[in-house]
């Protein structure tokens, strides 16, 4: 079976415990102030803002190892080079997943032809130009997306995730 | 964008959560899972939960300490809201901790006043009155129903009330509610006029095996990891018995395991098939459409010209003679021996290749696979499954005959690595008196129906709109018919009961009919009811099923029944009780006395009642022992604290399931006679697509649940149709675009999906839709016995509209995976 090289070494780093060990730099957490306190309070979890890279540092259908909310949670940057529903950035083509399985948490490659995110435990597979829906699989949700922020600058942070992210009850871990 | 649900924390699972087992209700393969129910106000905490594990770290893949939101959902039990996950249990040998995309939603498919969920669901009896359906009591609508019910039977004279009822297990199925159907209509009553849930006939969909000796869940689901070779005729498991698929059938090619799929399309079984086990290791047969009889006859032919066969098994285990049951109106072919069935048979390579499409290397390495010793001359371990690409297609009788003809001969069956079984829909749960009554070939019921037969209709969670054959024309007389009967209720508004009843009994003596309708929602069929008895499912009541491989398991109730609602087995016994009493005011004091013997408080009553007297060993407080792996029927009986079943049928070589006392299983002498249901020929001559049809994993059945679950509604708001692009681009098509689907029975609407992989003018369109019913173009053919053929089937093609705002927004992508 042929393996996205990229994703594949992301997979063996997180199979140790630390994906980001590639990509750390790229996604330092930047918390905001007083969330601690925030968070005991408020019905909404708070969701950290992480810079993930800079426009620049995107190429279309290269997809970027990201970790978000934290180290622990794989997922990638992505330049689709086609606007989309839901795209971010000038363009409207830049979105961001997790890509943990949400059916058994297998770590999924891209693939490029045709813009998918696919599952090498059970062959599910995610549209990334439809916000993750499933195409076809066994997952009961369509595929966590990470709601992004670009800056003045074209630094982008994620901030969101709008499913629950595959082996944690919460996005934020405790 | 995608249907998401926003959720982005659960409330866990705390120690000395109530843990209860449960058994999917959905699909025949009966993966266990685990419901687990706590206090509302109560949650466990990241270092305090139910598994006693860290939750402030991220889990690994596979983990037991991760569920779904569709795995949630706040719930009644005893009158209070408590919360309830049902997550798969590692434990169980079916699924071994997986779950899915129907199974993993039970929770969120459950009725819920807090989240909101299915509130489709239905949760008091309704009756027809002032113009529409007015809620009442179960007192109201049951004597309403017996009244009018006790006017058209009387004793030994019941051919005028038809009945509808499921015969499944799983789901509102089970032992409990078939025997408390089973034992009012075929008991107390002797009803003839009766169906089954999917077909238009109280019948077996496997004749022909039954015939020949062969139970058709005879092996273990373990047979598919250790075998040769896995045989899969007209069935589609990675969708349609998935855990089955994952669980066994993958486990089996990653242990050496080759397989043959027989199938006109390229399924996503296939393609998962080459993902395990390489595409070397599988041979896709895409045989013309309905040309299965012709490659199993020319298969059994050559493996006999061979010598691959299992000649000591042919000699101790088989016939030996020449015809033991001749061709008849209830046998569409003769049974006999083994030479006898190779000289009826008898077809050539070149003849099975002109037939089928296929070449005659492919013909002969499909042999090989079967049945070609092994270099050291050991015999080769075959396993085969099958399902509803030739239960529902040309020629039942002879085509399943067939297939188990090469299992017989090749000693494939009951023995380790082996048997030819379908894999079924639905699990079962049947236990009810003889239906021998019924007779064979059975009543077409619902041509009947058309033709103005019935007066009262008893319909039990059956819905003829969404999954009959030539629905059109049922739907068109069944509203004319069941609209006189509103009519003439509508016109006596304000009338007493015996008005009402001499109102009813009117229209019905003037062609129409009285329809009641118990189901757990109100159904397509349902909108033609006078009276609505909501029932419950799985989990709302105690239930007991088998599998695929026979295994039995209780699920222990673990939620309220909807409002009112009430187990299928408990509303036939008051149903019973209702019929007793107006008899007995009538004077018909013996008829009255038929039907005693229901004063059944719950569901275990029913069971003891039925199931328990069959088989004296099983009680419910031994079936919660045995958990979410049960015991495999038949259980022979209870030692050492446990409940002994049996791991495969024949394993001693001897064959009853036809009733024969010498023991030997049956060849089936049926020859190729082409396209075999009426007007098939035609249709295909006239029409330019065929228009294959069946299941996909993501839409239960009929959808009865999913059309009110946002995520599969999301996914295709719509059925969808696969169509060669070239044949889409021919029809000016777009993806999502609406299409109809017409022919010489009637129409249908479906979502244009593009399938590149499918052959020009070969389409394949989702079966059992509410909102485009496929069974609108299939016409009114079936086989001798009335098993319908829908796989055959032949339409045009139009656009009607271009895609939805719902449609647009879904992915038209391929399903085969990219790895």
């Amino acid at each position: 079976m042929k393996c996205n090289r990229l994703v594949d070494t992301g997979r063996r780093q997180f199979l140790r415990g630390g994906v980001l060990g590639a990509v750390g730099a790229a996604a330092a957490t930047v918390l905001p102030a007083g969330q601690a306190q925030a968070q005991q309070a408020r019905a909404m979890l708070d969701y950290p803002s992480s810079r993930l890279a800079n426009i620049a540092d995107l190429v279309v259908d290269q997809p970027m190892d990201i970790g978000y909310p934290d180290a622990d949670s794989p997922g990638i940057l992505l330049k689709l080079g086609v606007a989309v529903e839901g795209g971010a950035g000038p363009d409207g083509d830049i979105v961001a997943y997790s890509v943990l399985c949400p059916h058994k948490g297998f770590l999924m490659s891209y693939h490029a032809a045709d813009k998918t995110l696919n599952c090498p435990g059970h062959f599910s597979r995610f549209d990334c130009e439809k916000g993750g829906q499933q195409v076809w699989g066994h997952a009961t949700q369509n595929l966590p997306q990470f709601g992004l922020r670009i800056d003045d600058k074209g630094d982008i942070y994620a901030e969101s995730a709008d499913e629950l992210i595959y082996g944690r009850l919460s996005n934020v871990l405790a | 964008m995608a249907y998401k649900r926003n959720v982005d924390r659960l409330p866990i699972i705390p120690a000395g959560a109530k843990e209860h087992n449960v058994t999917c209700h959905y699909c025949i393969v009966g993966c266990g899972y685990k419901a687990y129910t706590w206090p509302l106000k109560k949650q466990g905490t990241v270092d305090s939960n139910w598994l006693g594990v860290d939750l402030t770290q991220q889990q690994g893949a596979e983990t037991e300490a991760w569920y779904a939101p569709s795995m949630y959902n706040i719930v009644k039990q005893n009158g209070q809201d408590v919360h309830l996950v049902i997550k798969p249990d590692v434990n169980c040998v079916v699924n071994s901790g997986l779950g899915s995309v129907r199974g993993a939603r039970m929770a969120e498919n459950r009725r819920s006043d807090i989240t909101g969920t299915q509130q489709q669901r239905l949760t008091e009896p309704m009756v027809w009155r002032y113009g529409t359906w007015q809620p009442t009591s179960w007192d109201d609508a049951l004597d309403l129903v017996a009244r009018v019910t006790a006017r058209v039977i009387d004793k030994d004279n019941e051919d005028d009330l038809y009945v509808s009822m499921f015969d499944h297990g799983g789901s509102a199925g089970g032992y409990e509610n078939t025997w408390g159907t089973g034992k009012l209509y075929f008991g107390s009553m002797k009803v003839k006029h009766c169906r089954i849930h999917n077909r238009p006939a109280y019948n077996s969909e496997v004749h022909s095996t039954r015939d020949m000796g062969v139970d058709e869940l005879n092996y273990a689901y373990e047979d598919y990891q250790n075998t040769d070779t896995i045989m899969l005729v007209g069935t589609n498991p990675m969708e349609c018995q998935t855990n089955l698929f994952l669980n066994h059938m993958v486990k089996g090619m990653q242990n050496g395991a080759r397989v043959i799929v027989v199938d006109p399309r390229r399924t996503v079984t296939v393609d998962s098939c080459e993902q395990v086990a390489g595409a070397e290791n599988v041979l896709h047969l895409a045989i013309a459409s309905g040309s299965d009889l012709a490659l199993f006859n020319t298969l059994f032919t050559y493996i006999a010209d061979q010598g691959w066969v299992d000649a000591d098994f042919i000699a101790n285990s088989t016939f030996q003679g020449e015809v033991a049951v001749a061709e008849d109106a209830a046998h569409p072919a003769a049974l006999g021996s083994f030479e006898a069935a190779r000289a009826a048979v008898k077809m050539t390579l070149a003849e099975g290749a002109a037939i089928t499409g296929l070449t005659e290397a492919q013909l002969m390495q499909a042999a090989e696979w079967i049945a070609k010793p092994k270099d050291d001359g050991s015999r080769r371990k075959t396993v085969t499954g099958y399902e509803k690409g030739i239960i529902w297609g040309n020629d039942n009788y002879r085509v399943i005959g067939a297939l188990v003809n090469i299992g017989l001969a090749t000693g494939n069956i009951g023995r380790e690595g082996g048997g030819v079984c379908r894999l079924g829909g639905h699990q079962e749960g049947y236990f009810r008196p003889s239906d021998a009554h019924v007779g064979r070939p059975a009543p077409y019921i619902d041509q009947l129906l058309n033709a103005g037969g019935g007066k009262v209709h008893h319909i039990w969670a059956n819905d003829h709109y969404k999954t009959t054959l030539n629905a059109a024309e049922f739907k068109r007389v069944y509203n004319r018919r069941s609209n006189m009967v509103k009519e003439a209720m509508d016109a006596r508004a304000g009338a007493t009961r015996e008005e009402l009843v001499d109102a009813i009994v009117g229209a019905i003596n003037a062609g129409g009919i009285f329809s009641v309708c118990v189901d757990i929602i109100h159904s397509q069929i349902g909108q033609a009811a006078h009276v609505i008895l909501p029932a419950v499912e799985s989990g709302e009541m105690n239930l007991t099923s088998m599998n695929g491989e026979r295994r039995l398991r209780l699920v222990e109730k673990y939620m309220d029944a909807p409002g009112s609602a009430q187990p299928d087995c408990i509303i036939a016994a008051r149903m019973a009780n209702h019929l007793e009493r107006v008899l007995r005011e009538e004077g018909r004091t013996e008829y009255a006395d038929q039907f005693k013997g229901y004063d059944w408080q719950t569901e275990e009553d029913a069971f003891m009642d039925g199931y328990n007297t069959g088989n004296p060993e099983v009680t419910y407080e031994r079936l919660r022992a045995a958990g979410n792996n049960g015991v495999q029927e038949p259980v022979k009986g209870f030692e050492n604290g446990a409940l002994v079943g049996t791991k495969r049928l024949y394993e001693d070589g001897v064959f009853t399931r036809h009733g024969r006392e010498d023991g030997k299983a049956l060849f089936c002498m049926g020859n190729w006679r082409g396209l075999q249901a009426p007007g098939k020929s035609q249709q295909q001559a006239n029409h330019r697509f065929l228009i294959n049809n069946g299941r996909a994993n993501l839409n239960w059945q009929n959808w009865f649940l999913d059309q009110k679950n946002d995520f599969v509604m999301d996914r295709l708001p719509v059925p969808f149709i696969q169509i060669h692009p070239d044949d889409m681009r021919d029809l000016g098509l777009k993806p999502g675009d609406m299409v109809e689907v017409f022919n010489d029975v009637g129409a249908t609407q479906a979502l244009a999906y593009p399938e590149p992989t499918a052959r020009k003018n070969e389409t394949f369109m989702i079966f059992g839709a509410p909102n485009g019913a496929q069974g609108n173009v299939i016409n009114a053919g079936t086989n001798e016995l009335i098993l319908p053929n829908y796989k055959q089937t032949w339409a045009n093609i139009r656009k009607i509209s271009d895609a939805t705002p719902a449609a647009t927004r879904v992915s038209y992508k391929s399903w085969e995976v990219a790895l």
